[in-house]
């Protein structure tokens, strides 16, 4: 929970730039925050969103981290070439976007990474927000060995047939049958995509298929309502929504 | 949400980025999320050549009534300098 620690406890915490073996034996570069001390806990794959691997990410990371978590954010964009996460982000767009493939090879191989910690518990959640909490259940969908799977706000998980492209060939919401981890999701109504519809449309989907979730939608919110570098920032329903993402990870993660 | 919306043309000109000018080789016409500009969503072009790097780029992030305020004024100088026979 937010402000939990103890006064006289000694929080530490570090965050590094590292570069990891990624999808297909690449060395890719990552954002690694892990609490400093040898305790045994769970760990977090947290995939970014489509505006890049940018300081909010970093931050994102060193939050979970300083609350008991190894924590890896991959930069998928990294095989695109390096500059400043704006530059590299217009570079995806020129070059058509991350091929769903090669998310989902890139986070097996972070959850990998994480599962040779010594501080490992073998317990991973896999989250993001944006296009990294479509790509959070993508990942979790493909990827069993996850305990649990948190999306935030992720658009296109219903998609039009005629929106599937070679690169994204399946819409998200046609993974649901192969889901087998607990879910949350988080969504504001004011959002367009997801818009509230098809944020029915998925948790029907979810419901009839016997699915162990959660969502949580929140009035007064649109899209990236954690943002609190925009003008989207929206702080009673960011700290309400830290909450249940802090007592999920609590509970999927747990020693 | 992410539009996903993008599409990029091959294209002769030059442009002037944070080194100075260089010839640009794509031009990419997306709407999508903003870097700078303060709304969820911006028409996001850039001029780009990837062969000096990932930073040469001319970006710039308009609201749509600037977009089509743009395209207005692109077809009416292309037609009077076709008129002109310049």
């Amino acid at each position: 929970m937010w402000n939990s620690f103890l006064t006289d406890s000694h929080v530490s915490v570090l965050a590094e730039i590292i570069t990891y073996k990624g999808g297909d034996g690449d060395e890719i570069h990552a954002y690694f925050a892990h609490p400093n001390d040898d305790n045994v806990r769970g760990g977090i794959v947290l995939l970014h969103h489509n505006p890049g691997w940018d300081e909010f990410y970093q931050e994102f990371a060193e939050r979970l981290a300083r609350h008991g978590y190894n924590v890896i954010a991959p930069d998928l964009y990294c095989r695109l070439g390096h500059g400043t996460s704006d530059d590299a982000t217009a570079k995806m767009r020129v070059l058509g976007g991350i091929p769903d493939e090669q998310v989902v090879k890139d986070s097996r191989a972070a959850l990998e990474f994480l599962n040779a910690l010594p501080t490992a518990n073998g317990k991973t959640v896999v989250m993001g927000t944006c296009s990294g909490g479509r790509g959070a259940l993508l990942v979790a969908s493909l990827v069993p060995e996850f305990n649990g799977v948190i999306d935030l706000w992720g658009g296109n998980v219903v998609t039009p047939e005629d929106q599937l492209t070679p690169d994204r060939p399946v819409a998200i919401i046609d993974y649901t049958e192969r889901l087998n981890m607990p879910l949350l999701g988080l969504f504001g109504n004011d959002d367009k995509g997801p818009s509230p519809e098809q944020v029915n449309i998925h948790e029907d989907k979810l419901k009839e298929l016997g699915k162990d979730y959660e969502f949580f939608r929140y009035d007064g919110a649109g899209h990236g309502f954690f943002y609190y570098h925009t003008e989207r920032y929206r702080w009673e329903q960011a700290m309400d929504a830290w909450e249940k993402v802090f007592a999920f990870l609590t509970k999927i993660l747990a020693n | 949400m992410c539009t996903m919306i993008a599409s990029t043309k091959t294209v002769q000109g030059s442009g002037k980025g944070a080194t100075g000018w260089f010839p640009v080789t794509q031009s990419s016409v997306g709407y999508d999320h903003a870097s700078h500009f303060p709304e969820e969503h911006a028409m996001l072009l850039d001029f780009v050549n990837y062969e000096l790097g990932t930073d040469a780029r001319v970006a710039v992030e308009l609201n749509l009534a600037s977009a089509r305020a743009l395209v207005a004024q692109l077809q009416d100088a292309i037609e009077r300098a076709e008129l002109a026979g310049v």
